[in-house]
């Protein structure tokens, strides 16, 4: 199977200029330009104080992959790593500064949903029109009509002009739109961020079953890593503009949430604190007193908050949540604390945590008034395979063991 | 031969190549695949503007048969400027349509690219089609207004001479214009916002200089050439020569000056548009 897309060190350059304004104008460049007519050290000056202003700026830098024909490609990487800019550059959006890139079939791309929507016009005219925009036939979009509206399930409103849908309703006919694009590779970005969790996993199965059955190629962008694992089965990671992973979808979420967070406890360094109840110290453990990130399946895991602070609040609550690799949550746990000091365990019993990698996010705060102390430091572990019911499965089952009692 | 079987394989074929360097075959053919969305866009446009309207359709006609009056007023009564036979209206309405046409384009077309600016950095489409259509769109306008010419003649009872089978050329050298200036104006007012205040400024500036209100017969013999560098003269009164007839309004020499720099109009408009183009989503 040959390479469908085909990028080689592909780099993208921006030159960040420091002004005040937000836009050029014409009349500050001719001032300029009248300024260099008239004096050499002037122009020497402001060639030194253009050059001052001006900073490069490499969103992508030496870029090297390849996709074959069928991949779902998930692109992962923290904001700001250039993931967009990748998008922008394969969609001819805008231009590489190096390098080149390859493609093989029709290629449409979807970064935002309802691109050229109008408000004043009918969902009957926007399916047109964005059609069109999207790149398709007015015939071809005749044919497939009926198809969208019934994907985007807005026939009653089809006559009535789209400002009056509701964001659901909007969002569900653009992705319609989209979703029937017949080109060999599609490219999409975070578009599924909108939209209620029903609207998600279909538009991911429609995802799913145009690249399954169709052999269609994916380029997929987001956050959701959960979504990602799913839907992709490549991964690639940037980070500050460069691809630092090329490899299978597990190993790639794996490999950027763990850089991410990849504290074995927390640690605060700074002493001087003035908060009301903060976090000193976090660790996992199996006795309390040695920390410790793997477990086997027959541990209890103690969870151990050493805090610090100035004065009790009433109603203060230690918060800690529990979340898969995947970074989505498996379960919380509240606790109202009665000491704004003091050392504070949480055991979490042996086999209720299936093997796996897991996370904890740990917080103080006064429900729904405000944040005393929010760790962003979430702390990684694993449970290792030493037992459990599901050990001769391969398969993801779930992420807890719950003692179900049978009757017969 | 086993060289040769290696080198085939390896230069798979590409549909597309993207690089900085490379030429844009690729533009031309991407506008022929493209080009259902000049019209979708015109509609677009066209539809919108008389959605929640109640007079909607009729502003196509009101607005150039009010200035008409006007015109007429002011140039034909108070001013008493000659019209040379012809009934002041019609020798009036014969330069407000393609001056109409244009400075309406002109205008749209400026603010075209910043108006649609979501689509520029979010969606691949050639971005010349932009301020075509709105180019198209106002030559709608223009067939409209047409019809109260047609309605004006009859009025005048003003037989239509033969020179009138000549008035598609000149239309379509309104066309080159407006589309010429357009591009260039559209692609300059990404980068330098200023022209958003100029370009009004110009329209209004052009209006007075160019035969409207008056018949380019008034100019003196001896600046007529130079007249005639404004290419709007050569369309005007290549307008008013074909519905009027009268062969005065024909300066001959002046004419084909006018016309070159239309085309050249048109060059650079294309050309200026194409080198800004790569960069429009990224100045937007």
């Amino acid at each position: 199977m040959s390479a469908v897309i085909k990028v080689e060190n592909l780099g993208k350059r921006y030159i960040i200029r420091h002004q005040q304004k937000g836009y050029v104008a014409l009349r500050d460049v001719i001032a300029e330009k009248t300024k260099n007519i008239f004096s050499s050290a002037g122009r020497l000056k402001n060639k030194e104080a253009a050059l001052s202003g001006r900073e490069e700026f490499w969103a992508l830098d030496d870029v090297n992959f390849e996709v074959k024909k069928g991949d779902r490609v998930g692109i992962v990487g923290r904001n700001g790593a250039g993931k967009s800019t990748l998008l922008k550059v394969l969609s001819r959006i805008t231009e590489p500064t190096r390098g080149k890139i390859s493609i093989r079939g029709r290629m449409s791309s979807l970064l935002e949903v309802g691109t050229g929507f109008h408000p004043e016009l009918t969902g009957r005219e926007n399916i047109f029109l964005n059609g069109a925009i999207l790149g398709m036939r007015r015939a071809e979009i005749k044919r497939k009509f009926d198809e969208i509206v019934d994907f985007a399930d807005v026939e009653k409103f089809l006559d009535t002009p789209v400002k009056r849908y509701s964001s659901g309703m909007y969002v569900r006919l653009a992705f319609a739109v989209a979703a029937h694009l017949e080109s060999e590779i599609l490219v999409v970005d975070e578009v599924l961020a909108v939209g209620d969790s029903q609207f998600q996993s279909k538009c991911l199965g429609k995802m799913q079953d145009v690249s399954r059955e169709e052999g269609r190629t994916i380029l997929f962008v987001s956050h959701n890593m959960a979504a990602i694992s799913k839907l992709c089965n490549k991964g690639i990671l940037l980070n500050g503009g460069r691809l630092v992973g090329n490899a299978d979808i597990d190993r790639i979420v794996d490999s950027y949430i763990s850089t991410s967070f990849h504290s074995e406890f927390f640690e605060l360094k700074d002493n001087a604190i003035d908060k009301e109840t903060y976090f000193e110290r976090i660790f996992l453990s199996r006795d309390k007193q040695l920390p410790k990130n793997m477990f086997s399946f027959s541990d209890d895991i103690h969870c151990v908050f050493e805090l610090n602070g100035t004065k009790l609040n009433e109603e203060s609550t230690l918060t800690f949540i529990i979340r898969d690799k995947n970074l989505s949550p498996v379960f919380s746990e509240h606790h109202v604390i009665s000491n704004h000091k003091g050392k504070f365990v949480a055991i979490i019993p042996k086999t209720v945590l299936l093997p796996g990698r897991y996370y904890l996010q740990s917080m103080l705060h006064v429900p729904n008034v405000k944040f005393l102390d929010n760790n962003e430091d979430y702390i990684s572990f694993s449970i290792e395979e030493t037992g459990s019911k599901n050990a001769v499965y391969n398969v993801d089952l779930g992420f807890v063991n719950i003692p179900v009692l049978w009757e017969e | 031969m086993f060289e040769q079987m290696i080198k085939t394989a390896d230069s798979e074929e590409f549909d597309l190549v993207i690089e900085e360097t490379r030429s844009r075959s690729n533009y031309w053919k991407d506008i022929w695949q493209y080009r259902e969305l000049f019209f979708f866009l015109a509609w677009r446009d066209i539809l919108v503007r008389y959605k929640q309207t109640v007079i909607g359709l009729a502003w196509s006609l009101l607005r150039p048969f009010l200035t008409m009056l006007v015109f007429t007023f002011i140039f034909g009564r108070l001013a008493k400027l000659p019209s040379g036979g012809v009934p002041y209206p019609i020798l009036v309405y014969a330069a407000m349509l393609p001056w109409q046409f244009f400075s309406t384009s002109f205008t749209d077309a400026s603010n075209s690219l910043i108006g649609n600016s979501n689509m520029l950095t979010k969606i691949y489409f050639p971005r010349i089609i932009i301020p075509t259509s709105t180019v198209i769109v106002n030559l709608v306008d223009f067939l409209i207004s047409f019809v109260i010419l047609i309605g004006l003649m009859f009025w005048f009872h003003f037989s239509a001479p033969w020179s009138i089978l000549m008035l598609p050329l000149f239309l379509v050298q309104a066309l080159l214009i407006s589309l010429g200036s357009g591009f260039y104006v559209a692609a300059i007012n990404v980068k330098y916002r200023d022209f958003k205040y100029i370009v009004p400024f110009v329209v209004q500036f052009g209006l007075y200089i160019s035969p409207v209100g008056f018949s380019s017969n008034l100019i003196p013999e001896k600046w007529r050439l130079l007249y005639s560098l404004n290419p709007m003269v050569g369309v005007i009164d290549g307008f008013r020569w074909s519905i009027t007839g009268d062969s005065k309004q024909m300066y001959m020499n002046g004419y084909y000056l006018s016309l070159t720099v239309t085309i050249l109009f048109v060059l650079l408009g294309i050309w200026y548009f194409r080198k800004m183009e790569r960069s429009f989503a990224d100045i937007i």
